[in-house]
């Protein structure tokens, strides 16, 4: 097996893939890459299976010397990776050999960049998945002197695709949102300043769930305890929203008012906390 | 009157069947009846049927265009059906230990209730509770049934770290920490036994539906059993019971 060392970790940095299914009705969080899509177009770049884990980068990045040699595709944000001292471009295959060193500067768009290498990550399978989740998995969180297997590629791949889609997501200021199951619950002034308001992640968010800055005044009572999911949009009776994300909890007590479209949940997973959002509530075709 | 269940979509992937918003077991059987029909019937396999108290979740792992009336679809034929299932349930025997090495919080409320410790262990390991689902943290069980003597609402400063194990009571409610969290329930007492288990599949052995009584046991023997766990040799003590 192949191996990547991790010299220093950077400020959060975790495998995934794209999360555990089936077993939300023991109480275990999806979990898995936080923004979907770039995690998806790493793989697709290096033809890899849409599920092969990949390292999810938070805004600093770790600094890790290839014990082998690897191909390699970096997406989502924008933290200039470099190799050897010498910047990378986003979403292009590279080639990397051993003894070579990958770090990460400074950010210049996004929150969250992905690290795939071609074969994959083999972290331990654990209830169907690779991803990394606190609870579950020993690790939840990259450490210095780790070393991180990965297949090692037979092929060679060539750039048979560029970047298909379009990085707009990452940028967008505009969250889309579904009705949630409360929604029809608050008063039309109420749902008007919802999607008026601006809002921003607290610096508390993190892969559970991300707490806006800005309140929404409501009425609201507290509900029964109800089945919640990934981009699960709560509203707290004090007026705080809390957004859940991959790892967030699976049933919660909060009137659920929206629901993240799945392009609403990357593009939040890309918004650094204070960064200005808005919720756009679309309907059901 | 509303019809229930009501059927409502939550987002692109995901189907909500509400019933009565009440906690009961004529609901909680209901609830789970149409879960397991749902799961026998052809559902997609990339599923996650997720219940509480009286609502119940159909999430895909992908955004699917006709999931909706699949799930209507079968909902419509399950109430054609008319079958009453009978929920399958075990009686499960939980050791606590109710030491003041672990029941940081009873002085507390021994304090506030009027009840002496012995008269608050009495009480909560004498009722039977039934498991209503699984959620707030891997194999964390929403159990029915704490007695009315026994309410005691949250602390006001949650706990940084709550104890594996810790046995607590928030309002209403009593459970169990199946791993170390912040909390901010009343904790009388901890329990050796393992909720969950992720290298084991079902990684719960406890499940809705199922009944738990709680066994006051000494120190010791929560050693002994801690013991067991950590070497693999423990097995939940547990009998069928007949609806």
């Amino acid at each position: 097996m192949a191996e990547v060392e991790i010299i220093q970790p950077g400020l959060f940095s975790s495998i995934q893939d794209l999360g555990r299914y089936g077993y939300r009705e023991f109480g275990v969080p999806t979990g898995g890459a936080m923004d979907t899509q770039a995690a998806g177009m790493a793989n697709l770049l290096l033809g890899n299976e849409s599920e092969a884990a990949v390292l999810e980068i938070t805004l600093q990045g770790p600094k890790m010397r290839f014990l082998d040699p690897a191909q390699i595709v970096i997406t989502g944000a924008n933290l200039s990776p470099k190799l050897e001292g010498k910047e990378l471009e986003n979403n292009k295959i590279i080639n990397v050999e051993a003894g070579e060193i990958l770090s990460v500067g400074r950010r210049k768009s996004g929150y969250r960049a992905y690290l795939a290498v071609k074969g994959g990550l083999q972290s331990k399978i654990i209830l169907g998945s690779r991803s990394w989740s606190p609870g579950i998995t020993p690790h939840n969180r990259l450490e210095r002197g780790m070393k991180l297997p990965f297949l090692r590629s037979e092929s060679e791949s060539s750039s048979k695709y560029s970047a298909v889609k379009s990085d707009d997501y990452i940028t967008s200021a505009v969250i889309e949102a579904f009705p949630g199951p409360e929604f029809e619950l608050l008063l039309t002034s109420e749902k008007e300043m919802l999607s008026k308001r601006h809002f921003s992640a607290a610096k508390e968010s993190n892969r559970m769930g991300i707490q806006c800055q800005e309140k929404l005044e409501n009425s609201l009572q507290p509900i029964l305890t109800g089945p919640v999911l990934p981009g699960t949009v709560q509203l707290t009776p004090s007026g705080t929203l809390i957004i859940l994300m991959r790892d967030g909890q699976t049933t919660g007590g909060y009137p659920r008012i929206v629901q993240l479209s799945e392009t609403g949940i990357n593009t939040l997973a890309q918004k650094i906390p204070g960064q200005k959002l808005q919720i756009k509530v679309i309907n059901y075709k | 009157m509303a019809k229930f269940p009501k059927i409502k979509r939550m987002g692109e992937r995901a189907i909500l069947l509400e019933f009565e918003p009440e906690i009961s077991l004529e609901i909680l059987e209901k609830v789970l009846s149409l879960k397991k029909y749902l799961q026998e019937n052809s559902l997609k396999e990339t599923v996650d049927i997720t219940t509480t108290y009286n609502l119940l979740l159909v999430s895909y792992e992908y955004a699917i265009e006709d999931a909706y009336s699949e799930v209507f679809n079968l909902w419509e034929d399950f109430s054609r059906t008319n079958i009453s299932f009978k929920i399958e349930s075990r009686l499960f025997q939980v050791p606590v230990c109710y030491d003041e090495n672990f029941a940081l919080d009873m002085v507390e409320i021994s304090a506030a209730k009027d009840l002496s410790k012995k008269e608050i262990i009495g009480l909560h390991s004498s009722e039977i509770y039934t498991v209503y689902f699984t959620g707030f943290l891997p194999g964390f069980l929403y159990l029915g049934g704490l007695p009315q003597l026994l309410h005691f609402p949250r602390k006001i400063h949650p706990r940084q770290t709550v104890q594996k194990g810790a046995v607590g009571i928030g309002e209403k409610q009593t459970g169990i920490y199946p791993q170390s969290s912040p909390g901010g329930w009343n904790i009388i007492g901890n329990s050796p036994v393992p909720l969950f288990d992720p290298e084991k599949n079902p990684p719960c052995e406890i499940r809705p539906g199922d009944r738990i009584k709680f066994c006051p046991v000494s120190l010791e023997e929560h050693r002994e059993i801690t013991e067991e766990v950590r070497k693999g040799d423990f097995n939940f003590n547990f009998e069928e019971e007949n609806g």
